[in-house]
């Protein structure tokens, strides 16, 4: 697990008096003059070039001589940071953000943490609160990350309240990411008025796909799990807006114990009406957040659930639509859908079990988020390897 | 008070009586029925819960009352986006009308080396020319082809023997391509060949231009032979020989086969289908004879009945659900495309079961001599001595002429099945079409009595027999659906 936002990073006299600013970090001695300014150079056992914006130290780090300009020392849980990595450094308060982490495929933004759904099971409860200024904030990073990073994500809270302005950072991400996909996770709601969507197609962003939740076939059931009367209209409304426009969309479905009994019904309302869409990702339940308090309503052990899974990959495949599991363990699945599970988890989130100690398929398994540790399925057990033909 | 509300606070379903979407009916077995919505989805319901349904009494609480809602054959308060999505499915399902003419075939010659019974168009193979398609012709023929919107265009030879007249055939395909340079349609080439007389110089150009070759395969050596004689009685011989050669130049897949049946096929159903195994065909299409042409005149399509001939089939398509069980992949061609229209919301390319019919606007036919038919069966009959469907002469005719004939716009409007007599009320009709040309010459009438038709009678029995076999094997729904998606 690691640790993306913080305090207790200690600035220095010169870094308070330069004030915020998000940054990338370098550890490249020799990087060229025009960009020192706004770069912080990672101090390693190296020299220490001058002319960096701000040095960064890890808190292992002893004091020596002076470093030629403003200083950072972070706290022991940031000294993962390496090189191309972005950075918000907040000196006020003593705080880091940690915004991109060039190492990792995984990279997502929180856009806002206002939503107008509130979802039992949301694992990043929703706040009312006023919070442009992040918007703001990946609006400075977008420029300084890697032009090679594989995919980006943009998520919330709901991503679209910010109209206009999540526009503007989808077009962020087009023109200084030019290779980079973007992955938005929206509950399609503002969809619902064809103009966003429209206006999402006009970007003509080069890789964007957005994942949008479907619980249920039913709409009161779905609108039950997002908290929210009539979602389920603006959101079938909201994808059915986007294709028409042309924009991909992913259909993601958390499995627990309120979607589990429509599964393979939504399967066939997937292949009969939104056939169309481009990726259906079937999600196992993370411990985190609102599912913590209605733990009881929601949760199922995944092996419980394991034929309907089986059944509603089987029929989304066979009508080809690309379908992936995610989150979910590779011992708990008939060894026919093992080809649709991927491993999902952010690696800063991933964890395994005690039960998974000698497992041989470990390396291709998703794991668990480390919040599963609260509950997970009872029927973890390390598994063999194909070991024969008749296995 | 939990910030989180329960799941009767978002079910709106009891507030107001529920609104009945458009719906059809028919009895499948005992006391089970079939409902059916205008975008062809479908749902089986004891009699009581439909009788419920359709006076307005069915309770929310009714199990059948969620999978009606889901399936858009009635909608509460709770939601109406089923209006937006009933719309999308039947635009999708109609969305292949708008292209218009997608399947053009060239009768490049009607002489034939085969002499089969059930051959309703084949002359003698002499060296006459006269049953040769000229170059003036297929000129003509292709500035109408070309009229068509269609962005795809499929352009088949038949005969007679097609590969009697090569040169026309080469003749056509290049000329088709260059004009293709400026139309950039996506034009495809197939060539139905009995492959008896396949040489190189055919190959060659089947390579060259990525034509497909579509054969004829009636089953194991002696039922072949005996349905397709030729001089030498060598057909089958020849057939196997022929495919084997065109799929190790053009590829595997690139050689498909079509059996037709007869009377003396009627008790080998699993020995035509191992057949068709044994040469490593991926599926087969289980066919009934057409009442066209020779086989009314020799007799040979009442020489079995309906009934007869649905055993056959139904022993065929069970023992190739048996393989498929057992894990061996085999697709039943005519199954699947009924299925594709039963289970997913696209229409299958073929063109003889469409509402409104294919005549002309699906699939059209430029014969020999130039005259031009609205389907293949249509020249068939014209063989027969009833020019009924033919729409003009492509030196004679224009395009319009041709398209808004009375031999074409009469038929075709009196073939939407939505509100033919006996159809417009029948479950099966999003699954079903027309057939104009089958009725008119049975019945001598484009719409015909349904209660007398062999094609309702042997579509309902093929529609009740795909969905009674889902309901009764399980696993069959999961071949069944394959089958519906393979493209």
């Amino acid at each position: 697990m690691i640790t993306l936002r913080g305090k207790g990073v200690s600035y220095d006299a010169p870094a308070q008096a330069r004030g915020a600013a998000t940054i990338r970090l370098v550890t490249d001695p020799g990087r060229p003059f025009p960009l020192r300014s706004r770069e912080g150079f990672l101090v390693g056992s190296g020299e220490v070039p001058e002319g960096f914006g701000w040095y960064i130290v890890r808190s292992t780090w002893s004091e020596r001589a002076d470093l030629p300009g403003p200083l950072a020392k972070l706290s022991p849980q940031f000294d993962y940071l390496d090189d191309g990595d972005v950075v918000r450094l907040v000196p006020e308060t003593g705080a880091i953000r940690v915004l991109h982490r060039r190492s990792t495929p995984y990279n997502s933004f929180l856009l806002t943490e206002r939503c107008d759904n509130f979802c039992l099971m949301c694992s990043q409860p929703p706040r009312r609160v006023q919070d442009g200024w992040i918007a703001d904030e990946i609006m400075e990073a977008l420029p300084l990350i890697d032009r090679g990073a594989q995919e980006i994500c943009f998520s919330g809270g709901e991503p679209t309240l910010l109209g206009d302005r999540f526009l503007n950072l989808v077009r962020g991400a087009k023109s200084y990411l030019p290779r980079t996909a973007l992955h938005v996770l929206s509950n399609g709601r503002s969809f619902a008025q064809e103009s966003l969507a429209r206006k999402l197609a006009e970007i003509r962003h080069h890789d964007v796909m957005i994942g949008i939740p479907v619980y249920s076939d039913l709409p009161h059931l779905h609108d039950h799990v997002v908290q929210a009367d009539g979602a389920f209209d603006e959101t079938i409304r909201g994808i059915l807006n986007l294709k028409r426009h042309s924009v991909r969309v992913e259909i993601r479905v958390v499995l627990h114990r309120l979607t589990i009994p429509r599964l393979t019904k939504l399967a066939e309302f997937l292949v009969r009406n939104l056939t169309f869409v481009d990726h259906v990702a079937l999600m196992g339940l993370e411990m985190t957040g609102f599912t913590r308090a209605n733990l009881d309503e929601l949760w199922i052990d995944p092996v419980e659930y394991q034929a309907e899974l089986e059944e509603a990959v089987g029929i989304l495949d066979r009508a080809n639509l690309r379908t992936s599991i995610y989150n979910s363990q590779l011992c708990l699945m008939d060894r026919s859908i093992w080809r649709f599970a991927r491993r999902s988890i952010s690696d800063w989130k991933q964890e395994y079990m005690p039960e998974c100690e000698g497992c041989e398929i470990k390396s291709a398994c998703g794991g668990f988020f480390s919040s599963a540790k609260l509950r997970y399925s009872r029927a973890i057990k390390p598994a063999r390897q194909i070991s024969s033909i008749n296995d | 008070m939990s910030k989180f509300r329960p799941v009767a606070d978002f079910d709106g379903s009891i507030a107001r009586a529920y609104t009945p979407l458009p719906v059809k009916f028919t009895k499948l077995r005992d006391d089970d029925y079939v409902l059916t919505n205008v975008a062809g989805e479908f749902l089986t319901l004891p009699h009581s819960d439909l009788k419920a349904f359709v006076e307005g009494d069915l309770r929310p609480s009714e199990p059948s009352y969620v999978e009606l809602k889901a399936r858009h054959f009635l909608t509460d308060d709770d939601s109406d986006v089923a209006f937006d999505l009933l719309a999308l499915k039947l635009r999708t399902k109609l969305a292949a009308l708008a292209n218009f003419t997608g399947l053009h075939i060239f009768v490049t010659t009607l002489r034939c080396e085969h002499s089969c019974p059930y051959c309703q168009v084949s002359r003698a193979n002499d060296d006459r020319r006269e049953f040769d398609m000229s170059e003036e012709t297929a000129l003509k023929s292709l500035d109408l082809v070309f009229r068509s919107p269609s962005p795809a265009i499929k352009i088949e030879f038949q005969g007679g023997e097609s590969l009697l007249n090569l040169p026309l055939i080469r003749f056509v395909i290049e000329e088709a391509k260059r004009r293709n340079v400026t139309e950039q349609r996506d034009l495809a080439f197939v060539i139905a060949t009995n492959l008896a007389v396949l040489d190189d110089e055919a190959l060659d150009l089947c390579l060259r231009h990525d034509v497909l070759i579509s054969t004829s395969l009636d089953g194991p050596e002696d039922l072949h032979n005996r349905n397709r004689p030729r001089p030498g009685n060598d057909s089958h011989a020849r057939a196997i020989a022929g495919i084997r050669r065109a799929r190790a130049m053009l590829g595997h897949d690139r050689v498909g086969a079509l059996m037709t049946t007869t009377a003396a096929s009627l008790n080998r159903a699993r020995e035509i289908i191992d057949e068709y195994i044994a040469q490593d065909f991926g599926g087969i299409v289980l066919r009934p004879l057409s009442p066209y042409g020779f086989a009314i005149k020799t007799k040979s399509y009442q020489s079995y009945d309906q009934s007869r001939w649905l055993k056959f089939y139904f022993e065929g398509l069970d023992y190739i659900l048996d393989l498929n069980l057992a894990g061996f992949s085999f697709v039943e061609g005519y199954a699947a495309m009924v299925l594709r229209k039963m289970l997913t919301p696209f229409q299958p390319g073929y063109v003889d079961l469409r509402s409104p019919a294919g005549i002309a606007i699906g699939a059209i036919v430029y014969n020999y001599d130039g005259d031009v038919y609205a389907s293949d069966e249509s020249r068939m009959l014209a063989e027969m001595g009833d020019h009924s469907f033919r729409l003009g002469n492509v030196h004679r005719d224009s395009f319009e002429q041709l398209m808004l004939s009375e031999a074409l716009l009469e038929p075709l409007e009196s073939s939407f099945a939505e509100s033919v007599p006996g159809c417009a009320w029948c479950a099966f009709e999003p699954w079903c079409g027309a057939d104009p040309v089958f009725h008119h010459a049975t019945q001598g009438d484009a719409v015909g009595k349904k209660p007398l038709s062999g094609f309702c009678d042997r579509n309902m029995a093929i529609f009740r027999g795909l969905i009674t076999r889902m309901q009764d094997r399980p696993g069959v729904r999961a071949i069944f659906e394959r089958w519906a998606n393979q493209a």
